[in-house]
């Protein structure tokens, strides 16, 4: 069978609520494959939704379905497909690297000569082979988490879930995940991750959706998301660059130029940009919450 | 965006293609679960060297010490006389089933790791039988604990213990004694999957800790206050620890092999109960 015409995710009208909590608010979503993010801040219900996705834990209402199989009713034929990556590392520091693969690969079926040769291959192609024989509890943050995502690949799964795959990890590791999501995803292997990070979900991912209590506020690329929230401006910057006025613009070339022609009359001495609002800014105008940064990524780590 | 990813190339990409399967991975079976994580806990065992010291060092101490502290104090025969072979002979069971109780809460704190971490998440996404990764721990806590058992009774042997029973008779006597650890250990199982964390886990099971003492196993429930025979007598530990004393010296038990017998298949019970309705709820978040 194959999964390319196949959508990736179909969910209607899902909730999920914790009693009188509700988590999520009757979802509506169709994915096809490819690599998508969840973006969305602390609590807005991002974990809640990869769980369900992945098996994990059951819906209050509504339907949701992941390669065509329905995540409740058809579990155990989906979990066979897909593989998740949570935000804690579920890797067992009492076992070298290779032990951890070779675990997960039997667990989900495989013999273990062909379980030992998946790993050999991942182990290389995410740098670990000089370290596959020592203890994982020995292993950096950045080595750990690509341990975790290695052995989430062993069994060759058609999607991957991330949870907030590079919360904790310094720059250099974060870049390197990057690269090797990337690689994963033009090889065919359809990823779907949540992150805080605008910057990581414009890097990724083709759309993004941006939840926000409970419910999906925008989806789009980055470019329909930029479009959405508007906003462009005209800025009038004085000699020595700073903004001197900004003006509303509609953004199209007749707008703006009737608009610069107004100006060059009146003051042709400043000059003139046309921006478009950055992603900070629709993360803002679409949440109501601050843009988390990479300074306080520490701080954030669960929800 | 002063960060961007390298797109990779096609050939990159054609590289590292892992083997994508097309139809859905069959996953483990219950029986390769069970040995996989048998291996993986015996492992975690044999690889904490200190644990596993203390695992066997502390019953033999514990062993020693009422031996040679006690045992020329306290006259178990009620016959007036007073001697330490004679006391070893009485405290061997609980002993084993005391030190049981220590290794077993070694039960608790790795369930509760595995339930805290990200671990238990990731294999409940996997097509296979999740519980037998508590399976897994209690095998290896048996092995662990049967080990302890093993090196006690050898230094009991060293040390003057001399008995006349029947080879059936011993396996009787262990046999008793490790139904018990298996009920300890799934029981501080279960706690380390309900309990919040590894410290907790092992804070509920403390006072199943105190059992064996308040029962038959260190002194005859006849010398304790009144008001604590009715508990010593009717708590499990006393009659598993005088079936076990019975055989263990060549006796013929009474009632009490059931008796702890059905004791431990009601703790099992429950256990396995609690288990069932609780493991499917608990996700760590």
């Amino acid at each position: 069978m194959s999964y390319t015409d196949t959508p990736l995710v179909e969910i209607a009208g899902l909730s999920k609520s914790y009693g009188k909590h509700h988590v999520l608010k009757d979802l509506n979503l169709t994915l096809p494959p490819g690599i998508h993010a969840l973006l969305g801040p602390n609590g807005a219900g991002k974990t809640t939704l990869v769980n369900i996705l992945s098996t994990l834990i059951p819906y209050s209402a509504g339907q949701a379905r992941v390669l065509g199989l329905d995540v409740q009713r058809d579990r155990k034929q989906l979990q066979g497909l897909i593989s998740l990556t949570g935000q804690y590392a579920a890797v067992d520091g009492a076992l070298s690297g290779m032990e951890n693969m070779l675990m997960m690969g039997q667990l989900f079926g495989l013999t273990r000569r062909d379980a030992k040769r998946r790993a050999d291959d991942l182990l290389e192609r995410f740098e670990l082979t000089k370290a596959a024989g020592k203890r994982a509890a020995t292993y950096s943050g950045g080595m750990r988490r690509k341990l975790d995502i290695a052995a989430s690949l062993i069994a060759g799964p058609q999607l991957i879930f991330l949870d907030e795959p590079t919360t904790g990890l310094d720059t250099r590791s974060r870049q390197a995940l990057w690269d090797e999501i990337n690689t994963l995803a033009a090889a065919g292997t359809s990823i779907f991750l949540t992150t805080q990070y605008l910057e990581e979900a414009d890097v990724l991912a083709e759309r993004i959706m941006v939840l926000n209590g409970g419910g999906i506020v925008a989806d789009g690329t980055a470019a329909q998301l930029k479009q959405r929230v508007g906003g462009s401006t005209i800025q009038l910057h004085d000699d020595a660059g700073h903004i001197i006025e900004t003006l509303p613009t509609h953004g199209d070339a007749a707008d703006v130029a009737h608009q610069l022609a107004a100006i060059s009359e009146q003051r042709p001495e400043v000059s003139v940009t046309v921006r478009k609002p950055t992603m900070d800014e629709v993360f803002l105008e679409l949440t109501g919450a601050p843009v988390p940064t990479n300074s306080n990524k520490k701080e954030a780590t669960s929800e | 965006m002063s960060n961007t990813a390298t797109r990779p190339t096609t050939e990159q990409a054609a590289r590292s293609a892992a083997p994508r399967s097309n139809e859905p991975m069959s996953g483990a079976n219950f029986l390769t679960g069970l040995i996989v994580f048998s291996i993986r806990s015996l492992k975690h065992s044999f690889r904490d060297a200190e644990s596993l010291l203390m695992a066997v060092i502390l019953p033999v101490m514990l062993m020693l010490i009422f031996t040679y502290v006690m045992g020329g104090a306290m006259d178990v025969t009620g016959d007036g006389s007073t001697s330490s072979a004679q006391y070893l002979s009485y405290v061997l069971p609980a002993i084993v089933v005391t030190a049981a109780g220590f290794g077993a809460s070694y039960t608790a704190v790795v369930v509760s790791n595995d339930m805290t971490t990200g671990f238990m998440n990731r294999l409940r996404t996997m097509p296979f039988p999740s519980v037998t990764v508590l399976l897994g721990h209690t095998v290896s806590s048996m092995v662990r604990n049967l080990l302890a058992t093993a090196v006690v009774f050898a230094v009991a042997l060293a040390v003057g213990f001399r008995t006349d029973a029947s080879a059936a008779q011993l396996a009787g006597s262990v046999g008793l004694v490790a139904l018990w650890i298996l009920v300890i250990t799934v029981v501080f199982a279960v706690l380390g999957m309900v309990a919040g964390s590894a410290e907790s886990a092992s804070g509920y099971g403390f006072m199943l800790l105190f059992l064996p003492y308040v029962s038959s196993g260190f002194a005859p429930v006849e010398s304790m206050p009144n008001w604590l025979q009715g508990f010593a007598q009717h708590q499990p530990m006393t009659p598993i620890i005088d079936a076990s004393r019975a055989l263990l010296n060549g006796e013929t038990p009474g009632n009490e092999w059931w008796i702890g017998i059905l004791w431990c298949a009601g703790f099992v019970a429950l256990a396995v109960w609690m288990a069932a309705v609780l493991f499917p709820k608990k996700v760590a978040r």
